[in-house]
Formats: C-alpha cells, sequence, structure tokens
C-alpha cells in the first residue's frame, strides 16, 4: 500500500513538473497546449477565479500581506480585487478575453514581497496589483521596473512607490494629500484662517503638511500658525493649540495619525477651543481608540477616497458584503477601481493574453494616461505619466459618531 | 495674556515633572542610585486607575488610592527583589538592573494592555477657571497639579524634618555606615523611601494622564528622563531642588515651544541643562559633598 502511495506521490510531481515546464515556455505558437495545461492546473488551485473560454485569460498577480498584522488591508485588497475580477469576467471579460486573479502573501515584509513577486513570475503574471502597503511596494517596483511589467498599487501611498515609469497607483501620494486638502478646504469655503499642528519626525505628516502649505495662497488660505511636535513630545498640545486659538484660527489641518488627534481633541475641548477639526487618512480609526470620548470627534473632518454608506458605493457594499461577509474598507474600494482601471486601459490599448508581459506594459504605460473613469474612489479619475492619479478630493464628516459623506 | 497661559500650563508641567523628579531625588539621596524604572511605575499607576476607572466605572478617587496602593506595593517589591541583593555591587551593576526593570515593566505592560494608546478619563472634574472675560482659560486638572505639587511638598518637608523616620532617611542619606551603627534599620528605612517615592509616582501618574490624557506602555518614559533632568537641574538629592528643577524646567520647555520653536523645545531643555552643569555641576540647589580620604 505504502509503494502504492509512493509511486502515486512521484506521478503527480512529475505531472506536476510538466505542468510548470508547459507554462514556463509559454509563448505565441505554443499558446493553446500551454493554456490548457494552465486550465488543467487552475482546477484544483481554488485560489484562481474561472479560467478563460476562447478568448483566453490576462493573468492578473496580487501581492498583499494577507496573514500578520496588517492582514486586514492585504484581505481586504484580495476581496477588492476578486470581486471586479468576477463582475468582469461575468459581463463577458476584456477584449474577449478573462481575468485570472492569482494573489500571494507577503506578510507585509518588502524581502517576502519580492518572493511573491518572483512565485508570480513563475506563473507567468501579465499585470500586477500590488503590493499594498508602502514598504514591500517601494521593493516590488523596483523588480517590475528592471523587468518592464505593468504595476498598479492601490494603496501604497509613499512617493516612491509610483517612482518607476510602469508604476500607477489609485490612492494619492502622501504629499497630494497636503494638496488635496487644501482645495477641498478652499472649495468648499470650510474657512480661510487655518493652523497646522504636524509632526516633524515623521516622513509621512511633514510631507503631507509641505504640500499642504504649498497649496494654502492658492485656495485663498491664510495659514495663521505653523506649529510642530515630535515623536517625544507627542503627548502635549496646549501650547500648540493656544497659539492656534490666539491666532483666531476657524480651522486646524491635523496631518496626523488618530492617537496624537484623539489627544489633540481632548486638550482643545478643555480650553474650549472649537475650531473645525480636518484630517487626512491617518485620522481614519479615531472613532476605535479606547474609552475615547466620541462625543469629542463632533463635526471633525477627514479626507478619504471611500466611504461604505455613501450613495455611489451601496452595490459594491452590499455585493462584497454578501461575498466576504465584511463590511469593505478603502482598500477593498482601492484595488476594485485598480482592476477596473486595468479593464479601461487594456480596452483603450487593445492589448491581448498572447502578448508578453513587456509588450503589455508598454501598451498599458501610454492607455492608462489616456483613460476616465468613475470609480468608486473619486469620479472622473486620470492619471498622468508619473503615475499619479487625479480625482476631485472626498471628505467625511463625523456626525453622531458616524462618518457622513459630505 | 496668551503669555500668562503658557507660563501657568509650564508651571503645571513642571509640577508633575517635580512630583515624579522626587521619587528619583529622594532615592538617589537615600540609597545612591538612579532608579530608572521610576518612570514605569507612573505608567503603572496611570494603568491602574484607567482599569479602576473606565473599565469598572468606580469613582476616580477609589481608583487613585488603588493605584498609590498598586505603585507602593510594587516600588517596595522590586527594591526588595531586584536592588537590595545588589546593595554592595558596583553602582554600574545597579543601574543596568533599574534599565532591565524598567524594560521589564514596559513590555508587561504591553502584553497585557496591548500597544495600542487609550484615552484616559480624567480624574478632575472640576469645570475650568475662567479669567478676564473668558480670554484666560485654566483648566482644573492645572489647577489642582499646582496645588497638589505644592501640598506635597509642604507635607514630605514636614515628614523628613518633623518624624522620627524622616530623620532615619536625613541620617541614612548623611552617612549610612554611621547610621547603623546608630541602630538605623538601613533596610527599612530605605524601603520606605521607595514607599514613598512610588506612592507619589501613581498621583503624578494620575495628573500627568489627567492633562495629557493618552495612556500607552510608553507613557512614563519621556517624562521620567524629563523629571530625571529636573532632579540633576536642581540638585540630585535636595527636595527644594527638586521642585525648582522641575517647575524651571516645565516653564522653559512651554516658553520655547511658544516663542522659539515647537520643534526644537527638547533641544533647548537640554542645552540649559547642559550650561546649569558647566556652571554648577552639583545642580542648582546641590551640596559639595567633600570625600573624606
Amino acid at each position: 500500500m505504502r509503494k502504492f502511495v509512493g509511486f502515486g506521490l512521484a506521478a503527480v510531481l512529475a505531472f506536476s513538473l510538466t505542468a510548470c515546464g508547459g507554462g514556463s515556455s509559454t509563448d505565441a505558437t505554443t499558446a493553446a497546449p500551454a493554456a490548457d495545461n494552465e486550465t488543467a492546473a487552475d482546477n484544483k488551485d481554488s485560489e484562481a477565479s474561472a479560467p478563460a473560454a476562447e478568448g483566453g485569460s490576462f493573468k492578473l498577480g496580487v501581492i498583499g500581506p494577507l496573514t500578520g498584522p496588517a492582514a486586514a488591508y492585504g484581505i481586504a485588497v484580495q476581496n477588492g480585487v476578486d470581486l471586479a475580477v468576477k463582475e468582469i469576467n461575468a459581463a463577458g471579460g476584456v477584449n474577449g478575453a478573462t481575468l485570472e486573479m492569482n494573489s500571494q502573501d507577503d506578510e507585509h515584509d518588502p524581502e517576502k514581497s519580492v518572493n511573491a513577486y518572483n512565485t508570480l513570475k513563475d506563473w507567468n503574471m501579465q499585470m500586477l496589483v500590488g503590493a499594498v502597503t508602502s514598504k514591500p511596494c517601494i521593493a516590488v517596483a523596483a523588480e517590475t521596473a528592471n523587468d518592464n511589467l505593468f504595476q498598479i498599487t492601490p494603496s501604497g501611498s509613499a512617493v516612491e512607490c509610483a517612482a518607476p515609469e510602469n508604476v500607477f497607483r489609485v490612492c494619492f501620494a502622501d504629499p497630494a494629500q497636503g494638496t488635496a486638502s487644501a482645495q477641498y478646504i478652499g472649495d468648499h469655503k470650510l474657512g480661510t484662517k487655518i493652523a497646522i499642528i504636524y509632526d516633524s519626525s515623521t516622513e509621512y505628516s511633514s510631507g503631507i503638511r509641505e504640500a499642504f502649505v504649498a497649496e494654502a495662497a492658492n485656495h485663498g488660505l491664510e495659514i495663521v500658525a505653523d506649529e510642530a511636535f515630535t515623536a517625544d513630545t507627542n503627548t502635549d498640545f496646549s501650547v500648540q493649540l493656544d497659539k492656534a486659538k490666539d491666532a483666531g484660527a476657524e480651522l486646524v489641518f491635523l496631518p496626523i495619525y488618530y492617537q496624537e488627534a484623539s489627544v489633540i481633541l481632548k486638550q482643545a475641548s478643555d480650553k474650549e477651543f472649537a475650531p473645525v477639526f480636518f484630517g487626512v487618512d491617518g485620522m481614519d480609526g479615531i472613532l476605535s481608540v479606547k474609552n475615547f470620548d466620541t462625543s469629542l470627534a463632533e463635526g471633525v473632518m477627514l479626507l478619504t477616497p471611500f466611504s461604505a454608506t455613501e450613495e455611489g458605493s451601496k452595490a459594491f457594499t452590499e455585493a462584497y458584503v454578501a461575498a466576504y461577509g465584511i463590511e469593505p474598507n478603502q482598500f477593498a474600494a482601492d484595488a476594485y477601481d485598480a482592476v477596473y482601471a486595468i479593464k479601461a486601459a487594456a480596452e483603450k490599448a487593445g492589448i491581448t493574453p498572447e502578448m508578453d508581459a513587456s509588450a503589455i506594459c508598454d501598451a498599458m504605460k501610454g492607455a492608462m494616461t489616456e483613460i476616465s473613469i468613475d470609480g468608486l474612489t473619486g469620479e472622473g479619475m486620470t492619471w498622468d505619466a508619473a503615475g499619479e492619479t487625479g480625482k476631485a478630493p472626498k471628505a467625511v464628516k463625523i456626525v453622531n459618531g458616524v462618518y457622513e459623506m459630505q | 495674556m496668551s503669555f500668562l497661559s503658557y507660563l501657568i500650563n509650564g508651571i503645571s508641567l513642571g509640577s508633575i515633572y517635580a512630583i515624579i523628579a522626587l521619587g528619583y531625588t529622594m532615592v538617589y539621596g537615600i540609597a545612591r542610585m538612579l532608579n530608572f524604572a521610576h518612570g514605569d511605575i507612573i505608567m503603572v499607576g496611570g494603568f491602574a486607575i484607567f482599569t479602576i476607572v473606565s473599565t469598572l466605572n468606580l469613582p476616580p478617587l477609589l481608583g487613585i488610592l488603588v493605584a498609590v496602593v498598586v505603585c507602593t506595593v510594587l516600588g517596595v517589591t522590586i527594591e526588595r527583589v531586584a536592588y537590595r541583593p545588589l546593595r554592595g555591587a558596583s553602582s554600574l551593576a545597579v543601574l543596568i538592573t533599574a534599565i532591565g526593570v524598567s524594560y521589564l515593566l514596559q513590555n508587561v505592560a504591553l502584553l497585557i494592555f496591548g500597544s495600542n494608546a487609550r484615552q484616559f478619563t480624567s480624574v478632575v472634574t472640576l469645570p475650568n477657571l475662567k479669567l478676564a472675560d473668558g480670554a484666560l482659560t485654566i483648566s482644573s486638572v492645572t489647577i489642582v497639579t499646582i496645588i497638589s505639587c505644592i501640598a506635597i511638598m509642604i507635607g514630605l518637608t514636614s515628614f523628613i524634618n518633623k518624624t522620627k523616620v524622616g530623620q532615619a532617611m536625613l541620617a541614612v542619606s548623611e552617612d549610612n555606615g554611621a547610621a547603623t551603627l546608630m541602630g538605623i534599620d538601613v533596610n527599612r528605612t530605605i524601603a520606605i523611601t521607595f514607599a514613598i517615592g512610588s506612592a507619589l509616582a501613581a498621583i503624578a501618574g494620575a495628573l500627568l494622564c489627567s492633562t495629557y490624557p493618552s495612556l500607552t506602555p510608553y507613557t512614563g518614559s519621556m517624562p521620567g528622563i524629563k523629571a530625571f533632568v529636573a532632579a540633576v537641574f536642581g540638585g540630585i538629592g535636595s527636595i527644594p531642588g527638586a521642585l525648582i528643577g522641575g517647575i524651571l524646567l516645565g516653564v522653559i520647555e512651554n516658553l520655547s515651544k511658544a516663542y522659539i520653536s515647537s520643534q526644537l523645545s527638547d533641544a533647548i531643555v537640554f542645552s540649559v541643562l547642559i550650561i546649569v552643569l558647566l556652571v554648577r555641576p552639583t545642580g542648582i540647589l546641590g551640596r559639595k559633598i567633600n570625600e573624606k580620604v
């Protein structure tokens, strides 16, 4: 009996080796048999979505943290891509071909991210959605730039993530949030006298603040107080708040994380200082601080690309909850938009699954700058050649302890 | 008017530093060791109050009482387990042990409470004080902090000067060999010093977290270091020195934040410390002790 099992295992091993060999030698002439092998393999692989009909399929890789502390982000992206791929395939695919997804875990670790990328390359990935978090994304972007493979990151917000010309991103780059905030505050007339309290010891916060200051004057905003703190002095904001109050600030811009913001809100209320507080994505989470009196956050506004309760995202939210059992977050929305951007650009460029990754990348790079899509994270989303998105910023206001889209 | 506000906030911050600095300065004066775990005892006090007040919904005064008991027991236990066996060892060995205890407390808190910050509910529920038609608002915590600091200073000074135990503490700090010969139990006196210092740390924890309402396992470390600086500034081993050092440090920190740069405040505070130590190596009220050969 044991011998039989051994023989069986050897046979499986041999089969999988041939399958791999067939896969790696894929080119235009042997495309059909290779595709058959892949189909056979795919039927066993529950992670990959339905294989192609006659038009073949584009191989879409996804890299993100599916385990570990950042897993919530990676799983949301995986789900967002999965949902978009299923929808697109059900509606007839892209240029007559379907999309096929394969997601790999990077545990939010740059090295493992590159390993995941190599695994996907062995699978003959043609386009990449990812990586999800900034540091792994920077590592993977260097690899895709080398290989000239089309990459779109849903959520890598550090500037370097989209530095190579083959990388595009759905979210705003960190500093762009500063520009977008100034634009939003100016357009919605939230106040003209602005105070800023930022963390000078993180690149995230000081980058956003710099962009905000540069853009403020263009929207008629006057910065009356520009105050910093550092990681060592992030508990006492009384002086910064006093200065903002004395300068008559109508709005306090907080390009910082929610832990510090919660302390600022508490101290401001002790001082009976009640301007409009305006944050960026780092503010997301303010309502989850333990023992935080959420009434302090009443009226706080923050820039966020996505709200599950918004009218435009209702259909998405319902489908997402039905499929995965949890409420979608902005990462899921970013990923969903990324897949639809790929679809739009692929149709514009007229690419086919038979093309190799490098040719697809060349065609997609140009096409990305010509498309405009209405996504969950913004209407009329466009991209420039640097890979940055142009979309109208959206903000929510905290009303009765929940986000309300403005 | 804003100057007054910065000044009062500075005095309040300085009062907290002063209460913490007392713990450093008393232990140094009597046991000749730097108890670097002192800052983390503040954090333990903070979590004790948080658990009583916010998790169990009991009154804040009870929370402070429990925190004082918890911190006192903890301080005495640390002294008994970690420091007493090293009484004869080199001061470097004791210092390293103290740093070890500090990390131990932080990591145990991390294990129990996690790294997420929690918002501390202020133990002071009085209304804010408004002066000059609302142009100057002083929060009630600020006033309570300053008053508590003064009360603690007066209480401690009279305890040391008027009671037998206090006199024993003075004697041990002068010369512990001679104190032993006079029939003073040195180990017991040192244990009492730790108990008082830790109880004060619990009160400092309550005031610190009420003023700056963010509680994490690392809450105590930076104020601990600043208070140590305040103790050295005022003259380590001197109780009035701790008060003067603490308040000066708080005021300098707040005023430099307000008028020079909010980023450079720490750099300015530490530069002042260096200058003071260059001019007066023993600190403002420190005594020069002649080594007898």
